[in-house]
């Protein structure tokens, strides 16, 4: 064991020895020290498990995952809480999520604010009525093409049957009325909520559009919600190369995208973890392929751009991709060599969700900076691992709880030349339904935490001291405290996009900002010994 | 308690009575019966349905007259008064129903927790009340925290289980037991005893009397079945008020005297399945 390794032993050590015996056993199996073997084999985590009452940890609840993450960044769905009000008004617009309606007349109610407020006398009577009476009313003013109806935790207690009363209300007024189960208190983390997301879209709105959009390289990027304007990015480099957009999930998505995701040739999965569970169900009823992309970091970018236009397999988009490529790397790389010397050897940790933990470690790298030690919030083993580990995943009762669609092939819809052509191409060798997971591209060494506590934050903090530490609001200002840059990466912060190449150009600069200010010189007040 | 009439009232002759037991088993009619009994000694008594159906005092009120504390909260808001929700009724005693949503729907203990509350802040319990008791008439089981809302700290001191020689209802009453318990580490509540509302079982009695030994507890009345409750039930009437010469009539005085005089109060000590099921066997129950 060489020194290094027997000091992240010891901190490790350090970590769970303030924790009771059985905290500690389970937390020593959620802390690995990584280790890269053949084949990509990585020590087995444990994760997307109950957090040990009394730990502080990073955790949302399944109704921020369901109505926060996934369905909030849509712009055209009311999203109406069926709840007290400060479920809403505590998860309004908090991600940045943005969205750019086609024209000034174009719905957009991600501006508003949708409760049925409930009070008192709706717990003890039902709030069944009061939210029909709502559904009404924000159909009396809006007429929206569709209503979405997110369930609290007191309605799950009162047992309020939020899809009776969406399908009810649907009938009467003609339009898409589709609820969620996703009290606030189900599953282990927000995990469970992006699920029950995936499975109301998938039931109620995939596959409602029938017209075939028109385009050459029809794709769906899953799992990409426009933070900080990312997509929008994002969208501009398919449309200089050639490839046509269906829709995102959800980023700068309207319903109508939703509806006519099906008619994709190919589906791109960015946050694995939010949102595999469409794309499988997608492919098992339509035939569409799916695989793992990341445009987060230029080399990413790239990368995947250079996959789609191989999958594809036309020489044309493959042009139009290298053009692009070209043309962008030319500016990243002059970026690089502005922010690079500003900072090389520096360390970064990330802790955050379920995708974005492994995906901005390559764009730090870009400029230098080694992540010496990341983990997500609510990420399951697969995001860890890869998914060559799902077959041994235990379901566990948490996760029996939600509810797992039974898919077969749409009579109509099942596409089988795409099956077919997803068979030739295997045979290449090109890989789908892929994701290695995080572990594999860390280094020997790192720490991997699921679920970080606050105690281990700040032990890691004072032991291994990072230049910039990435999490979300609840850990920014505590982070701070210890003179470390904090981003954020659920919002971030002020700024973005980070995606694609602009957007990585745009986190160099904003990195640097951030490690190189001066301020953290002059955190110890002038009469503190 | 005879004089309480002559001395200054104190905290100490103010007494809170939870009545619970199986449902069915018959706890708003022994309740009022009673009630009637201690009202005829020259006591003051409230009752307090906590039940959403809101009959705990039809008898007393003569029909169904009583517009619930919840359904008048909804209606009146905030301008609540203590007369909107409490009639007088047999006696001078005074009546109030929380009353609570229609089945399956909403949350009938998150009902009785806010309209308990509204009572206390109306003033419901206050001295110029002049209260000797208050009853606590509780739906069923203690089936979630709501419905343990009357023994919380501060509300409900004593609890009597209203049980029969009915396999059920003991099970029922054991489980009520095991709520007792733990709400008597925490506040200061204690089981009375039981009220065996006879089915007309076997060697009732001695049932009763004996899983209220093993309970640590009392059976403080076997009040036998007597169809003159129904008759009275079906005029609207406690016994007391119907046929106050009848012999039903001194059993529910002879459960208030025993009530008014109980001395014994205990955390009960709950059966374990097999011991309760093995007293039915000794009993005669399965032969």
């Amino acid at each position: 064991m060489s020194p290094e390794s027997a000091s992240i032993e010891a901190l490790k050590e350090e970590m769970t020895a303030i924790y009771p015996k059985k905290v500690a056993k389970k937390r020593n199996d959620q802390i690995m020290i990584n280790e890269v073997g053949e084949e990509d084999a990585v020590p087995e985590i444990k994760a997307n498990t109950r957090t040990a009452p009394g730990i502080i940890t990073q955790r949302g609840c399944c109704y921020a995952g369901c109505k926060g993450v996934v369905l909030g960044p849509t712009r055209d769905i009311v999203n109406l809480v069926h709840g007290p009000i400060g479920c809403s008004f505590y998860a309004w617009l908090t991600r940045r999520n943005q969205t750019r309606p086609p024209s000034e007349e174009s719905e957009n109610f991600m501006n508003y604010m949708f409760s049925t407020d409930l009070q008192d006398d709706e717990i003890i009577f039902g709030g069944e009525k009061k939210l029909a009476e709502a559904i009404r009313e924000v159909y009396d003013i809006f007429q929206p093409k569709a209503i979405g109806v997110f369930s609290t935790c007191p309605v799950g207690l009162i047992g309020d049957d939020v899809h009776a009363v969406s399908r009810q209300m649907s009938e009467e007024l003609g339009i898409n009325i589709f609820g969620f189960s996703c009290e606030g208190y189900k599953g282990v983390s927000q995990s469970a909520g992006h699920h029950i997301a995936n499975n109301q879209l998938f039931k109620h709105v995939i596959g409602n559009g029938q017209e075939v959009p028109e385009g050459e390289f029809k794709i769906n990027l899953l799992g990409e919600y426009n933070i900080g304007g990312d997509a929008f990015v994002l969208e501009d480099i398919f449309e200089r190369c050639g490839i046509t957009l269906l829709s995102t999930f959800s980023g700068n998505s309207s319903i109508a995208q939703f509806e006519s995701s099906h008619h994709a040739d190919l589906n791109l999965v960015m946050c694995h973890r939010s949102i595999n569970y469409i794309a499988e169900m997608i492919e098992e009823k339509y035939g569409t392929p799916w695989f793992k992309v990341n445009f987060i970091g230029a080399e990413g970018t790239a990368k995947s751009l250079r996959k789609i236009a191989e999958y594809f397999d036309d020489d044309g988009l493959r042009e139009r991709v290298e053009t692009v490529i070209a043309e962008e790397m030319a500016k990243v790389e002059a970026a690089q060599k502005v922010y690079r010397p500003k900072l090389e050897g520096k360390t970064a940790m990330l802790f955050v969700g379920g995708s974005r933990a492994h995906h901005y470690q390559d764009l730090f790298s870009e400029i230098g900076m080694e992540t010496i030690s990341a983990g997500y919030e609510f990420a399951h083993r697969d995001d860890y691992e890869g998914r060559k580990v799902l077959p041994n995943i235990k379901m566990d009762a948490d996760s029996r709880n939600i509810e797992e669609l039974t898919v077969s092939k749409d009579p109509e819809g099942y596409r089988e030349d795409r099956a077919e052509y997803k068979k030739a191409k295997e045979d290449e060798g090109f890989e789908f339904s892929d994701y290695k997971g995080m572990m594999p591209e860390m280094k020997d060494g790192t720490l991997v935490i699921d679920d970080i506590s606050e105690h281990e934050t700040e032990l890691l903090l004072k032991r291994l001291k990072p230049d910039i530490f990435c999490a979300g609001i609840k850990e920014k200002y505590g982070v701070q405290k210890f003179g470390i840059p904090c981003k954020q990466l659920h919002s971030y912060d002020y700024g973005g996009p980070y995606a694609g190449f602009a957007g990585a150009i745009n986190f160099y600069e904003d990195i640097d900002r951030m490690v190189n200010a001066s301020v953290w010189k002059h955190l110890k007040a002038p009469w503190a010994g | 308690m005879s004089t309480a009439a002559l001395e200054p009232k104190t905290e100490k002759t103010f007494r809170k009575v939870a009545i619970y037991g199986k449902g069915g088993i018959g706890k708003s009619t022994t309740t009022q019966n009673t009630v009637a009994a201690l009202a005829e000694m020259g006591r003051k008594v409230m009752v307090v349905g906590c039940d959403p159906k809101a009959d705990s005092t039809r008898l007393l009120l003569g029909g169904l007259a009583q517009k619930t504390v919840l359904d008048s909260l909804r209606e009146e808001g905030e301008d609540l008064e203590l007369e909107d929700i409490m009639k007088e009724g047999f006696r001078n005693t005074l009546c109030t129903e929380s009353g609570g949503p229609e089945p399956g729907v909403g949350c009938a203990g998150r009902g009785i927790i806010t309209s308990i509350n509204m009572l206390e802040q109306l003033g419901a319990y206050e001295e110029e009340q002049d209260l000797d008791y208050a009853f606590y008439d509780v739906l069923g089981d203690v089936v979630c925290g709501g419905f343990a809302m009357p023994i919380r700290e501060g509300k409900a001191q004593e609890i009597y289980i209203v049980v029969s020689g009915e396999m059920m209802a003991m099970y029922a009453a054991n489980n009520i037991c095991k709520g007792i318990v733990k709400f008597a580490e925490a506040g200061g509540v204690r089981l009375g005893g039981l009220i065996c509302n006879s089915r007309n079982v076997d060697r009732e009695a001695d049932l009763i009397n004996e899983l209220a030994r093993k309970l640590g507890t009392q059976m403080i009345h076997f009040v036998p079945r007597n169809n003159d409750v129904q008759r009275a039930e079906i005029k609207r009437q406690t016994v007391i008020d119907w046929n106050p010469e009848c012999e039903q009539a001194d059993e529910y005085r002879a459960l208030a005297k025993a009530i008014d005089e109980n001395e014994m109060f205990v955390v009960p000590t709950p059966l374990e399945i097999e011991e309760l099921e093995s007293l039915l066997i000794e009993f005669g129950m399965f032969n």
